[in-house]
């Protein structure tokens, strides 16, 4: 079983927040196949948020088919997201990392490269509505 | 259709010569946590107490459950309600007033209210007087939960509540609501109190609703857009201005909108819910020519 925390200042919706860390505990095989997540009445016990948004990301997790309630049970892992391979992972790890060497002698610092990388980002998955 | 647990319809409160609550139409949808917001001497006291019965409107109609609340004893019984500062009686002791409650309240569930005061730790014997805030406060909750209500209405519970005693009463309350499905309204002139528990908002800003609705809604519709220099004026029509800033070079604006935001001028950024109450509360954004007649969701 894992444990919700919660980020208030991280500006990301509360179920979001819940949703991402499901699918970090897969990523890190937390959390596995017929694993049960905790129940609503557990998750608003530990962290004092409303009921209806524990529903709102468990009914999108099961959106995602990576979850399925069983009524009367509870919530269960029925499958890990579509990973990438990890030969895949490692060549774009080494092509950022060669990036970032050539941007940072070309004099960019962190902030710069902070705000080419967000620039970037929004083009490429028009995050938001920009 | 959606069933409204709170339905107000031009309702108005007149004290004397000042209006307290004027021109309210609202339909609050049940199975929500409400947050009541704004400053104080807003409005939220009097709607709350219209809303239980001990007022009556001096304009306009209110329905609670489906039913007149100042004519409709058998009300009562659904409806929970927890005063501001939470009264209790200081001279009686814990163990008195779940009695009293017992007798007075004919759905009362003896179980989940001795259940409650025992997983608070309270001492049954102790007389309420002693009690700390916190304590208090969860016993006021205990009374009105152990009526087993459809509706619980709260004015204020966590105000004077210190921050782990006021995290401790919502995490009481989010557990009532996970069990039993209670529709709740709260107040609170502090929306970091109600940021984690509510789902739906409704804005008080001098004795009128100034904004409602299920907190998704309103946070997906907000921006703040930041760029060059520019008069509002010239925003496509969709695009309600709620707040703005100007310096010589650059224009901040908090605006509503239900389009995408497309112009490339713009920097979006998204609000977070204390900006988007903060930004209503304002009484400069209360601008009547640039802000037609906001639509209550229903």
């Amino acid at each position: 079983m894992i444990e919700f925390q919660l980020d208030e200042t991280s500006g990301v919706a509360t179920y979001l927040q819940l949703v991402q860390q499901v699918h970090q505990a897969l990523r890190m095989g937390m959390l596995e196949p017929g694993d049960q997540l905790p129940t609503a009445q557990q998750v608003v016990a530990k962290l004092a948020i409303n009921p209806n948004t524990v529903h709102k990301a468990y009914r999108e997790l099961e959106r995602e088919g990576l979850a399925r309630a069983r009524p009367g049970l509870g919530t269960f892992i029925t499958r890990s997201p579509a990973g990438t391979d990890p030969a895949t992972q490692a060549r774009f790890l080494a092509a950022m990392t060669d990036w970032l060497r050539s941007a940072r002698s070309a004099g960019l610092g962190p902030d710069d490269i902070e705000a080419i990388y967000r620039t970037a980002f929004r083009t490429c998955f028009a995050e938001g509505v920009a | 259709m959606m069933t409204a647990v709170i339905q107000a319809s031009g309702l108005g409160k007149q004290y004397r010569r000042t209006w307290a609550l004027r021109d309210c139409t609202l339909a609050i949808p049940e199975g929500r946590v409400v947050g009541l917001v704004g400053p104080n001497g807003a409005g939220k006291t009097t709607l709350l107490q219209l809303a239980t019965g001990l007022l009556t409107p001096t304009r306009g109609t209110i329905s609670v459950l489906g039913d007149h609340p100042a004519v409709s004893p058998a009300l009562l019984a659904r409806v929970g309600f927890v005063a501001q500062d939470t009264p209790v009686y200081a001279r009686m002791r814990v163990a008195d007033h779940l009695r009293l409650g017992a007798w007075l309240n004919p759905g009362w569930d003896d179980e989940l209210a001795q259940r409650r005061i025992g997983q608070l730790g309270l001492d049954p014997k102790q007389r309420a007087g002693s009690l700390s805030g916190g304590q208090r406060a969860q016993l006021a909750l205990t009374l009105a939960l152990a009526k087993r209500p459809e509706l619980l209405l709260l004015d204020e519970p966590v105000a004077s509540l210190d921050p782990l005693a006021r995290r401790e009463f919502l995490r009481s309350l989010m557990e009532a609501v996970a069990e039993h499905g209670t529709s709740v309204v709260l107040s609170s002139h502090l929306v970091a109190d109600l940021e984690r528990v509510c789902d739906y908002l409704v804005v008080l800003v001098a004795s009128r609703v100034r904004i409602a609705g299920e907190v998704s809604a309103l946070l997906a519709s907000h921006h703040r857009l930041s760029g060059p220099r520019r008069d509002p004026g010239t925003l496509p029509a969709g695009q309600e201005v709620i707040e703005e800033s100007h310096t010589d070079k650059q224009t901040v604006l908090l605006v509503r909108t239900g389009e995408p935001v497309h112009d490339p001028a713009w920097t979006v950024t998204p609000v977070s819910l204390e900006d988007l109450v903060i930004a209503y509360m304002n009484p400069a954004s209360d601008i009547p020519a640039r802000r037609p007649q906001l639509g209550v969701a229903s």
